[in-house]
């Protein structure tokens, strides 16, 4: 079985970054990166499926420039096969990700695509669902818990009012949500290893456009300075005041 | 032709989207998938009476093929909409904007960005545009008749199956559209703990509760109950935060709340930065008083 794993770099979840000053971008000055926080699940994911059927092999991929060689070095150090970079530095929106995502997957015929719920960074949620629909595959996201088994995926998935159980037939995307697994730490001897594993970098394969394009970060409106009480009385006080209780 | 589909899980979910809705400024029909169409003031309203949610990719594509006709279709931004919206979109070949807060201008969005650490304005090159919305970024929903009300049966086969439905705890009000919310964390010690202080409030109050992640984890509160950037979002007239530090993940779900009032032990906790109302005590005392006092 081949599973293929995105990984995405993004600013560093608990990073404080704010947008610059005329509003073209977010001030990444001195701000670490690092994997997608659910990408790096879905990776995990991976590797403790393959921990328990060595025949499966993982194939890391990341959509971006030179600098993204660094997070698919974390991925081969956690125990991807290989990895490739398709080479595209522009920002591009979910729908190019999952048409270049896509275009790879028709290449190398993966059972599984095992991916992140969301970016953290742009926070949109739509490259899985976009990819599943130009493979023409069924998916199941927000995952918290998957099993493999005969050509079916079963799943534990997050849903608006609890937990459901899905099944579906491979190949599949699967996208992953915080409670499926916490991610491992990575001793030396995997970083060292890591070096040696081929990361192969190839131009992007369609010609997809973005159909969305950020214009403008501005600071989240700030809430009115609030005030500290100093007992229940006054705090049941002061939402009376507000019209509240 | 500029026209918006609204598609509603629920009438529910069609009253808290109406806002938007009637002031997205073009004529608009509602399809609501479950239940009878509330009066909303949709041009044509369309109840699909399904029992339950079937699985994205059948949906996705019954949903698609509903849609051909419009410019603009748009769905609250709730677990099922995120999971077959994008599939809509990627079949009408139509851009995709996610969380939609406000619409200052034609083909502009404006929407969340990194945990809400920004504001992002997007620009819509495309002629179709399918977007989900947080309903407490626009006015409140006027009732107004619809011009007509027909049935319709949606024709979906899936290959994904789901072989056990989630069993909604009932109870409390819906988290997302609560007037009133008591959230705990961490220090809440564990399941009973937190159901007997942080539920029993809720109640008191007629509200919903919630958790941080870290409660989550920790098996204090259910999964469904996480509230934040990758949980759920909130936009109560009160949100109480009992034992939660306040990480940026977490305020990326309240800060559409009127009142927050903060409760930690911490003087320096970062959630008294964005409370209205903070006060420095030990939950296992505010919140017990707070019940009786309120
Ligand atoms: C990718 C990603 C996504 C995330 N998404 C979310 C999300 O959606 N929602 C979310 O909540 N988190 C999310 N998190 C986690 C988030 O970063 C924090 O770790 C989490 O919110 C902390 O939860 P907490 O406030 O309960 O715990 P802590 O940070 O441990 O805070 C506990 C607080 O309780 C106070 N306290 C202790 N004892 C008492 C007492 N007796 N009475 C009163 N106060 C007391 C302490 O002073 C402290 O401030 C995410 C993290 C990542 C990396
Ligand atoms: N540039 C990228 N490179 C690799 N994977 C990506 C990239 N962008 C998005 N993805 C994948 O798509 C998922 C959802 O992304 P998004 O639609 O941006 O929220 C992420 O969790 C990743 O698995």
């Amino acid at each position: 079985m081949k599973i293929l794993v995105p990984i995405k770099r993004v600013i560093h979840p608990y990073a404080k970054v704010k947008p610059l000053a005329d509003g073209t971008g977010m001030d990444t000055a001195n701000i670490k990166f690092d994997i997608n926080p659910f990408d790096e699940i879905a990776m995990e994911e991976a590797v403790r499926l393959k921990e328990a059927d060595p025949s499966i092999t993982i194939t890391a991929v990341g959509i971006g420039g030179a600098e993204c060689d660094e997070q698919l070095r974390k991925a081969l150090a956690m125990g991807a096969d290989d990895a490739i970079r398709i080479d595209l530095s522009d920002e591009i929106d979910s729908s190019v990700v999952a048409a270049e995502l896509a275009a790879l997957a028709q290449e190398l015929s993966p059972d599984l695509i095992l991916m992140g719920k969301q970016s953290t960074d742009s926070d949109r949620g739509q490259a899985a669902q976009m990819l599943a629909v130009k493979l023409d595959w069924p998916q199941a996201s927000f995952i918290s818990k998957i099993a493999v088994d005969g050509g079916m995926v079963n799943v534990t998935r997050e849903t608006d009012e609890g937990e459901e159980q899905l099944q579906a037939p491979l190949p599949c995307v699967v996208t992953a949500d915080l409670r499926l697994n916490e991610p491992r730490y990575i001793a030396l001897p995997g970083i060292i290893k890591a070096r040696s594993k081929p990361l192969a970098v190839r131009p992007r394969m369609t010609d997809a456009q973005s159909k969305t394009r950020i214009t403008h970060l501005a600071p989240p409106p700030e809430r009115p300075p609030g005030r500290m009480v100093g007992s229940i009385d006054e705090l049941v006080a002061a939402l009376k005041e507000r019209g509240i209780a | 032709m500029s026209k918006l589909l609204l598609i509603a899980f629920s009438p529910a979910e069609a009253e808290a989207a109406s806002g938007f809705a009637q002031s997205f400024g073009m004529p608009f029909d509602l399809l609501c998938l479950t239940g009878s169409a509330p009066a909303v003031g949709a041009e044509k309203a369309t109840e699909a009476n399904l029992e339950a949610i079937p699985p994205a990719d059948g949906l996705g594509t019954a949903l698609a093929a509903q849609s051909t006709e419009y410019s603009h279709v748009a769905a609250m931004s709730s677990m099922k909409a995120k999971d077959v919206l994008p599939r809509m979109a990627a079949l009408l070949d139509a851009a995709m904007v996610s969380d939609v807060i406000a619409t200052p201008a034609k083909n502009q969005y404006q929407r969340p960005y990194a945990a809400g650490a920004a504001i992002a304005t997007v620009e819509v090159t495309s002629d179709k545009t399918v977007m989900t919305i947080r309903p407490a970024g626009f006015p409140q929903g006027e009732p107004n008749p619809n011009g007509s009300t027909e049935a319709t049966s949606l024709d979906i086969t899936s290959k994904a199956e789901v072989t056990q439905a989630a069993q909604a705890s009932g109870g409390r009000p819906d988290l997302t559209q609560a007037k009133v919310v008591v959230s705990g964390g961490r220090p809440l010690k564990d399941a009973a703990t937190f159901e007997e202080l942080i539920g029993g409030l809720a109640d008191h109050l007629g509200g919903a509760a919630g958790a941080t992640r870290a409660a989550v984890d920790s098996g204090i509160a259910s999964n469904e109950l996480q509230v934040g950037q990758t949980g759920k979002i909130v936009a109560p007239d009160l949100y109480i935060a009992a034992g939660i530090s306040g990480s940026t993940q977490h305020m990326a779900g309240i800060k559409d709340s009127k009142v927050i009032v903060a409760i930690n032990t911490d003087g320096d906790a970062p959630i008294f930065e964005s409370a209205d109302f903070g006060l420095v005590m030990d939950l296992f005392d505010a919140i017990p008083e707070l019940k009786s006092k309120l």
